[in-house]
């Protein structure tokens, strides 16, 4: 079965000002009830379900112009309709590389030892309410300690606004609301490219947006003069946002030198410094190392927030935990920025899902399943690791003219192929092949089995040697 | 790596790197900008451990914000945990208590979670829509499997997290979709929604609800309120069990205020966080959502399983919207889905799972009647004997019947402010000072109690 071609739509239709036009105008032809029948209120739970649902016909109304006949179809989300895609095909040789979720040798999703080790710790706990605000401070304690040292000053000083959040986008949302709320003149900036959500949330939370030069697509790698030129020329107090290590889509991350000068030109422009972490230890393997860029900063003095997301690096894509944390001068404005925060959680989801919090706060507050954890993450690494150096030497065998070094020297879960999007739809359409329209190839989803099959029809629609 | 080479010259600055970092130059100042225009200080610097850049320190930008106002109602529940008078009774609580006044875990929550637990399965994102099984699930328990608007395909259904996301995420669908138009709440109503329409920026006004003089409901100030506002209004309803007054409108009334929504071409816009828990019948608390479905009106209903399934902490809940035909549901999914993905991608997957194994379980599903038959069967106990102890301690000859034809977990007393701290003050029983208790922490052991004290701060407090 043919599955239905893949387009990438134009960010513009991402607006919501194209659709704020709604027709009201159209007449309604509400008839009115004549015979309304006097109910007694004293009915019993069946009479009042019969006299509700009752006869066809009784109470029924005209149907007037329908009132949502103005809301036109959503354009598709980039990322998730590659996987919807992916399900309607029906090929036996079919491949998803669209999502970023692991996959172990098999392919299958995996749940890690140390999460089915903590799920068997708290289950039926849960339910308690008193259980909530423990686990949702312990939560908060873990998450920050993790990404900014158990050691730091900051943490003893009590400097750090934290708050559990809906993984990393609801920590990302959370803070773009915040940022909007008091920061009502600035403006955000992105790398590009940068994880195509970033600029749905900064956008409904009606934030403007910018981008800074980042991916040099001519040697798949950074391009570093531009982004410092685009720091120091951004107005004044900007907001940017980093990808502190494995960034999405491209795999490339700045040098620990590069960092520290983006730091310095960020210090120098006064610009605020906020950082998405949704893969620390699926970079290098270790979690220290990755979080190494936003120590720096915090080390250079930079007042710096983040958000976590333990979707990837635990594997609690579906529970939605995260921490959003900002550094604050003292604790009295943490606790005002982080009460804050806690308001505009609750007009928008009230409080987050208990299950996720406890998983987490138990495998970071344990000293062994934090062990096993640390064990597990290294061990999708490497899996990773092993299938970016099999594929790049596959298409090397190949006799591929392309070079395709780019697979090895980008990090973390993904690979920005450089594949053009004429290349992406024939691998799709021939080879039932997904990826996302820019060319983003989740090497979680490249096992052993599929690796020849991949590398063969990558290379059949590369071989005439165009580069993107 | 393959990164681009550094345009820097990597001759040394005029200042040394650490006579920058010792405090000899502020960056940003006209001096350092001038010698050291272009390069980079740190080319040639190896990382030595703990550096602090020597630069103005940034006055925080955080200098301005202020504490955000506490919640009032973790004001009570404080309060009382600070009380060390054995006569205390918290009735500011918003959650089910047993007889005992204990938190209530129901059985068949736990009995579905650890078959979850024994199938092992894993923790994949869901859809951005959430999880087919619990949408499809969740519209069936509201409007009934065999209505027309299921069977015709019309109800657009995705998983929310609990009542508050979902509301947010029907606010956010009006504020895109129909910009300026207005929402109507009740007076009184849940005190969050305020907050969720004023973040989502839809604008909003009062109808008139509680009438302070009957203890009961102001139909005729509704009606018209209903009336007055600006034709396509949406029009926030409490499907059943109103919060915070426990007084719902008769099925006649509800007659009315359809006729009246549907004259003026209003969206109904239903808010059902109780239903099975307040009659104890999951069908007869979706009574007034589905009077308006079955006049063909288009409508959103939100939903939640905090307090019928005590998921409180697993945010579980749906939006759906009800359209007129099948295609125009398939539409506003896509734009609901398209609101929740910068909101949180996708929604939490454990208590969808919960709900969706339950209710398919023809067992399971019996075993939640039950329990919700026995939480609204003690909350109604709680009543008759409240309302009895008032008649026979109170000489007065005020009716106290109000107690008994409210429902839900909430009463609203008709106790001032004043009256409501004489409450806590002398009788340390905690309640908002708005009148209301909650009769899910109340036991019949405590109701004499509860009706000296209610009796003496109605009667001897102005």
């Amino acid at each position: 079965m043919e599955a239905p071609l893949l387009m990438l739509p134009p960010l513009h239709l991402y607006s919501p000002g194209a659709l704020k036009t709604p027709d009201m105008t159209s007449a309604t032809t509400a008839h009115h009830r004549s015979n309304s029948t006097v109910v007694s209120p004293n009915l019993s739970a069946e009479e009042l379900i019969q006299h509700v649902e009752g006869s066809p016909g009784r109470g029924r109304q005209k149907t007037r112009v329908p009132v949502v006949d103005h809301v036109r179809p959503a354009p598709k989300d980039p990322i998730a309709s590659v996987g919807e895609a992916f399900q309607a095909d029906a090929s036996p040789n079919k491949i998803n590389l669209g999502v970023g979720a692991y996959r172990d040798e098999e392919g299958k999703p995996v749940v890690l030892r140390c999460v089915r080790n903590a799920e068997a710790k708290v289950a039926g706990s849960e339910f308690l309410e008193s259980i909530s605000t423990l686990a949702n401070s312990r939560l908060v304690e873990e998450s920050i300690k993790l990404v900014y040292g158990k050691d730091t000053d900051v943490i003893g000083e009590g400097r750090l606004a934290g708050i559990q959040t809906l993984s990393g986008t609801g920590a990302c949302r959370l803070f773009a609301e915040f940022q909007r709320r008091f920061y009502p003149r600035s403006k955000v900036y992105f790398p590009d490219p940068t994880w195509s959500n970033h600029h749905s949330i900064w956008k409904d939370a009606e934030v403007p947006q910018g981008t800074f030069s980042y991916y040099n697509p001519k040697s798949k790698g950074l391009n570093f003069p531009a982004l410092i030129d685009d720091i120091k020329n951004a107005p004044e107090s900007s907001f940017f946002l980093f990808h502190p290590c494995a960034h999405n889509p491209t795999g490339v991350d700045p040098t620990e030198e590069e960092w520290r000068e983006i730091s310095y030109h960020l210090k120098v422009k006064n610009h605020f410094p906020f950082f998405d972490m949704a893969y620390q230890g699926f970079s290098s393997g270790d979690l220290d190392r990755d979080a190494r860029a936003i120590r720096t900063f915090l080390q250079d003095g930079h007042l710096i927030g983040c958000a976590q997301s333990f979707a990837k690096n635990m594997g609690l894509y579906g529970h939605r935990v995260g921490c959003l944390s900002i550094l604050c001068t003292d604790t009295m404005q943490a606790l005002a920025v982080k009460s804050q925060l806690q308001q505009i959680a609750r007009a928008m989801y009230g409080s987050p899902p208990i299950h996720g919090v406890l998983l987490v706060s138990t495998i970071l507050g344990d000293p062994d399943t934090k062990a096993l954890w640390v064990e597990e993450l290294r061990a999708m690494v490497n899996r990773i690791c092993k299938m970016r150096e099999a594929l790049q030497e596959s298409l090397e065998k190949l006799g591929s003219p392309l070079n395709w070094e780019h697979i090895t020297n980008q990090v973390g879960m993904f690979c920005f192929s450089g594949l053009t999007p004429q290349q992406i739809e024939q691998l799709q359409r021939e080879y039932h092949i997904y990826m996302t329209a820019d060319g983003r190839i989740s090497m979680a989803g490249v096992t052993m089995s599929n690796m020849d099959y991949l590398a063969n029809a990558i290379h059949e629609v590369t071989k005439s040697g165009q580069e993107s | 790596m393959a990164s681009a080479m550094l345009s820097f010259a990597s001759a040394p600055a005029s200042l040394s790197v650490h006579e920058n970092l010792k405090g000899k130059a502020k960056i940003g100042s006209a001096n350092f900008r001038s010698s050291v225009p272009e390069r980079n200080p740190f080319a040639k610097t190896k990382h030595f451990g703990r550096v602090s850049m020597s630069v103005a320190v940034n006055v925080s930008r955080f200098e301005g914000i202020t504490m955000a106002p506490p919640d009032p109602i973790l004001g009570v529940s404080e309060a009382f945990k600070a009380d060390t008078d054995e006569r205390k009774l918290n009735l500011g609580v918003g959650a089910y208590r047993t007889e005992e006044l204990q938190p209530y875990v129901l059985k068949v929550v736990k009995t579905a979670e650890n078959l979850m637990l024994e199938r092992g399965e894993n923790k994949e994102y869901l859809p951005i829509e959430g999880l087919a099984t619990f949408n499809k699930a969740t519209a069936e328990l509201l409007f009934g499997a065999d209505n027309p608007v299921i069977k015709q395909q019309r109800v657009a259904t995705v998983q929310g997290l609990s009542g508050t996301g979902s509301l947010r995420l029907a606010a956010a669908l009006i504020e895109r979709y129909f910009p300026g138009a207005k929402v109507l709440i009740s007076s009184p109503t849940w005190g969050n929604h305020k907050n969720i329409f004023n973040d989502a920026r839809v604008p909003w006004s009062e109808y008139r609800y509680y009438d302070p003089k009957t203890v009961g409901l102001d139909f005729e100030g509704m009606i018209a309120d209903i009336k007055d506002a600006p034709e396509g209004s949406f029009i926030l309803l409490h499907g059943c069990a109103h919060n915070p007054t426990g007084i719902d409108p008769t099925p006649e009334q509800w007659e009315k205020i359809a006729d009246v929504i549907q004259k003026k071409n209003h969206i109904p816009f239903f808010d059902v966080a109780y239903q099975g828990f307040a009659s104890g019948s999951l069908d007869a608390d979706a009574g007034s959502v589905r009077l308006f479905a079955s006049r063909g009106m288009e409508l959103l209903v939100a939903q939640s399983y905090s307090k019928n399934l005590g998921l409180y902490a697993e945010r579980i809940g749906a939006i759906n919207v009800v359209c007129s035909t099948a295609d125009a549901a398939t539409r506003v999914k896509s734009q609901l889905k398209r609101l929740a993905r910068p909101m949180y991608s996708n929604p939490p997957v454990h208590g969808a799972k919960i709900v969706a194994n339950i209710v398919s379980d023809p067992a399971l599903f019996n075993e939640w009647k039950a329990e919700m038959e026995m939480m609204a069967g003690r909350i109604k106990n709680v009543r008759q004997k409240l309302y009895d102890s008032l008649s026979a301690k109170d000489k007065s000859g005020k009716d106290w019947s109000f107690i008994l034809k409210q429902i839900g977990m909430f009463s609203f007393t008709g106790l001032s402010k004043t009256q409501s701290e004489n409450m806590t003050n002398k009788w340390h029983v905690y309640m908002t000072k708005d009148g209301r208790i909650s009769l899910a922490g109340l036991n019949l052991a405590k109701c004499e109690d509860l009706a000296d004290a209610i009796v003496d701060s109605y009667h001897n407090v102005s």
